[in-house]
């Protein structure tokens, strides 16, 4: 039994539920705390050992129930014994393989057993990958004594008394297969499944955001959920004001001031203490044509930011800038990207002119306390890219930073201003992947030091 | 386990029951998650009454740190330890011939400033120094920082802390711990691990009624019915806070109160706010109500 349930914490391993050996060596004192008897009772115990968080719990009863469900076996029960089957079952050799017998009788338990035994010889639970499944299942059959199967319905075919036997046990064949078949796919949903799904998304974090195409739609479901989960990542690391513990230093002044009252014995201690700003923001996303690939990903950025830091101020330009908000708050994370890019999106870019819209309008938003973030190629369709109010901005803010989706070596070429923006910034980055996006975003937070 | 916290006014699933059960063979902290009001606090509350232990709380949030949970030194009373000292230590040492040997009569004075008479304990140390056990609830461990939720490691992992000074507190009977959280940042994994985890959700309808008729005793079963069918309705709409089971038994109660037979559609507008606690959801739900109440 131990053995199975070090396959059954190796299932949750593969299906996203973190078991650490620690857990492994509660979850067999709990085994033998409450026994096997009760299913319910087996799984709950387990569930409050195992499974450390609501999704968690989810993935664990899914995974229950496939690995401690097996399918019942459909076999034909025997046929009522006559004298003429007994010679051609043994002329045949039925009674050297024990499969044979099994299928005879019509043994589904035993069956079953044999089953799970061979599976183990073959090490079937190894699978990793889909396509290895019609193999696994080659291999499933050949431990569990195919060939001497086929080996007796041939024989049995050769003589005209056996086409009874040969019939029957082609029909348990052929139901032998379909199971194996299915606790193959179930081993796989079970070992393998989770694991293609992690690599997917390693991948996706990966995968430059401006490739060609964009980002595939069967992904944009994925991506999306990507970076939320990376947005509130950040936002349990750094949107809570912190006080640094108020022990350690002692304020000297303050705890002389206090001692006055006491005659200078300083009955009041005052510790120092240090306050952590929460990050004020002001990003800045370009939605024109030239990004159209991006965009969306930025957007969603944008959008996940918009949520988990309170202090935020978006706007989106390809022409004019507007900001967005609203948009952002009102509306669920499909429909404020795609009334973005209705509203805005996809235009001509001017970036002299969002600039100026910026500018005019919205100056007063970025203090010294701000980071101010650039989303866009800075690809200005060769208007004048207006440098005095990046400038300007630059003054103002605490640090301005800019993400370009397109690499460095592009920088500069065309139509491209990027390096003359570049002067103004304190970090001008090439950023078009996820993983370099979260790292980006990371430092900005972490770089709100203490005043 | 289910009728011994039912005998105590908590209506338990086999779920809950399960990981209480665990907890108490295994003496591993539990930790509790669920939305708000569904009854993670009660729920050690009513533990604490079923075992007959007492219950020590300790609530948290941003910014408490050690001295606030486990000790800290009474000041004042070192302080006025200190000053007694100076008068008394010209005395002690009057008859010594010289610094050598008034050094040495020092030494063998024993070290008191920090010892047991000084240490004020706090709720994690007062736990563990309870011979008996008792119940230790760290309720709403998600608002405390996560420098405070290292520290707790070794508390729940070991029943035990070190004080500098003193060197390390071990509890004689290791209390049963619960943590309560509502999730509002992600808990770090070694605090998990050191945990069994229960997540309480919302109740089903039947579970919810008896819970009802255990909390409000002089309700009406039909009225319960009606009452819990209603609120079940309400948690499948689009509600920015749907309503939890306290709201529930809120409600019953504010039924009881006001002598209603019926769920009237005008009586549901006007109590309305006991169950929903924003503008928008009570909007939201109102025009409603009549719909929801045939619903069923």
């Amino acid at each position: 039994m131990q053995h199975t349930l070090e396959e059954f914490l190796r299932a949750l391993r593969a299906a996203d539920v973190r078991v650490s050996p620690a857990e492994a060596i509660d979850a067999a004192r709990t085994v033998e705390n409450v026994g096997y008897a009760d299913r319910e009772l087996f799984k709950d115990a387990l569930c409050a050992v195992l499974a450390k968080s609501r999704d968690e719990v989810g993935r664990f009863d899914n995974t229950f129930e496939t690995f401690f469900s097996r399918a019942a076996f459909d076999l034909e029960p025997p046929p009522p014994e006559s004298e003429g089957d007994q010679n051609p079952s043994e002329a045949a050799g039925v009674a050297e393989s024990e499969l044979a017998q099994m299928l005879l009788r019509g043994d589904a338990a035993s069956v079953a057993q044999a089953m799970e035994a061979a599976a183990e010889r073959a090490g079937v639970a190894e699978i990793r990958l889909s396509t290895q499944r019609s193999r696994m299942t080659r291999r499933l059959l050949d431990e569990m004594g195919l060939a001497e199967i086929e080996r007796i319905i041939a024989n049995a075919r050769k003589m005209p008394e056996g086409q009874g036997l040969a019939e029957r046990l082609d029909r348990g064949r052929r139901a032998l297969l379909d199971q194996a078949k299915a606790y193959v796919e179930r081993q796989h949903e079970l070992y393998a499944a989770g694991s293609g799904k992690a690599l997917r998304e390693e991948m996706l974090a990966k995968k430059a955001l401006n490739a060609d195409g964009g980002i595939d739609p069967v992904d944009l479901v994925m991506m999306q959920a990507l970076v939320k989960r990376m947005a509130k990542r950040l936002a349990d690391r750094y949107s809570r004001r912190r006080h640094t513990a108020n022990r350690g230093h002692l304020d000297v002044r303050k705890t002389l001031r206090k001692s006055m009252a006491h005659g200078g014995v300083p009955f009041e201690i005052a510790w120092k203490v240090k306050k952590v700003d929460k990050p004020s923001i002001v990003a800045i996303c370009d939605v024109s044509k030239s990004v159209a690939a991006a965009a969306q990903f930025l957007l969603t950025f944008l959008y996940s930011l918009n949520e988990v830091v309170d202090r935020l101020d978006a706007f989106a330009f390809s022409g004019r800038l507007i900001p967005v908000n609203a948009i952002l708050d009102d509306n669920g994370v499909e429909g404020a990207i795609l009334k973005v890019l209705q509203t805005i999106g996809f235009q001509q870019t001017d970036y002299g002119r969002a600039l100026q819209d910026f500018a005019e309008n919205h100056l007063d938003r970025v203090d010294r306390h701000t980071t101010v973030i650039f989303l866009g190629d800075g690809r200005s369709n060769f208007a004048d890219p207006r440098l005095d109010l990046m400038h300007l901005i630059q003054q103002r803010a605490r640090a301005v930073i800019w993400l370009n989706p397109e690499p460095e070596s592009y920088w500069g070429q065309g139509d491209s201003v990027m390096h003359r923006y570049e002067r103004f910034t304190h970090v001008a980055k090439s950023c078009n992947t996820l993983g370099q996006l979260e790292r980006i975003i990371e430092d900005v937070l972490r770089t709100y030091v203490p005043h | 386990m289910v009728e011994g916290l039912g005998g105590v006014g908590y209506i338990a699933s086999r779920r809950i029951a399960t990981a209480l059960y665990m907890a108490v063979n295994l003496q591993k902290p539990i930790l509790v998650e669920g939305s708000a009001g569904v009854g993670k606090t009660e729920l050690a509350l009513s533990t604490a009454r079923l075992m007959a232990k007492p219950l020590i709380r300790m609530q948290c949030y941003e910014g408490l740190d050690e001295s606030k949970a486990l000790y800290e030194w009474k000041y004042g009373k070192q302080l006025l330890y200190t000053q007694i000292l100076k008068d008394r230590m010209g005395a002690a040492l009057a008859d010594a011939p010289d610094m050598d040997a008034a050094m040495e009569r020092l030494h063998g004075m024993g070290d008191l400033f920090f010892s047991e008479p000084f240490l004020e304990p706090r709720p994690l140390m007062q736990a563990l120094r309870h011979d008996d056990g008792c119940v230790l609830l760290i309720d709403e461990i998600d608002k405390s920082d996560e420098a405070f939720e290292a520290f707790l490691l070794e508390v729940l992992s070991a029943y035990q802390v070190s004080v500098p000074e003193l060197g390390v507190v071990i509890a004689k009977t290791p209390p049963l711990v619960f943590l309560t959280s509502n999730n509002v940042r992600d808990l770090g994994d070694a605090l998990k691990r050191r945990c069994l985890h229960l997540h309480i959700p919302l109740p089903e309808a039947a579970l919810e009624e008896r819970i009802v008729a255990t909390r409000v005793p002089g309700i009406e079963a039909a009225l319960t019915g009606k009452l819990v069918a209603f609120v079940q309705s309400l948690r499948t709409l689009d509600l920015r806070k749907p309503p939890s089971i306290s709201e529930t038994v809120d409600w019953a109660r504010a039924l009881i109160l006001l002598h209603a037979k019926d769920l009237e559609p005008t009586l549901v507008r006007d109590t309305l706010n006991v169950i929903l606690k924003f503008e928008q959801d009570i909007a939201a739900v109102e025009p409603q109500i009549v719909e929801l109440l045939q619903r069923r």
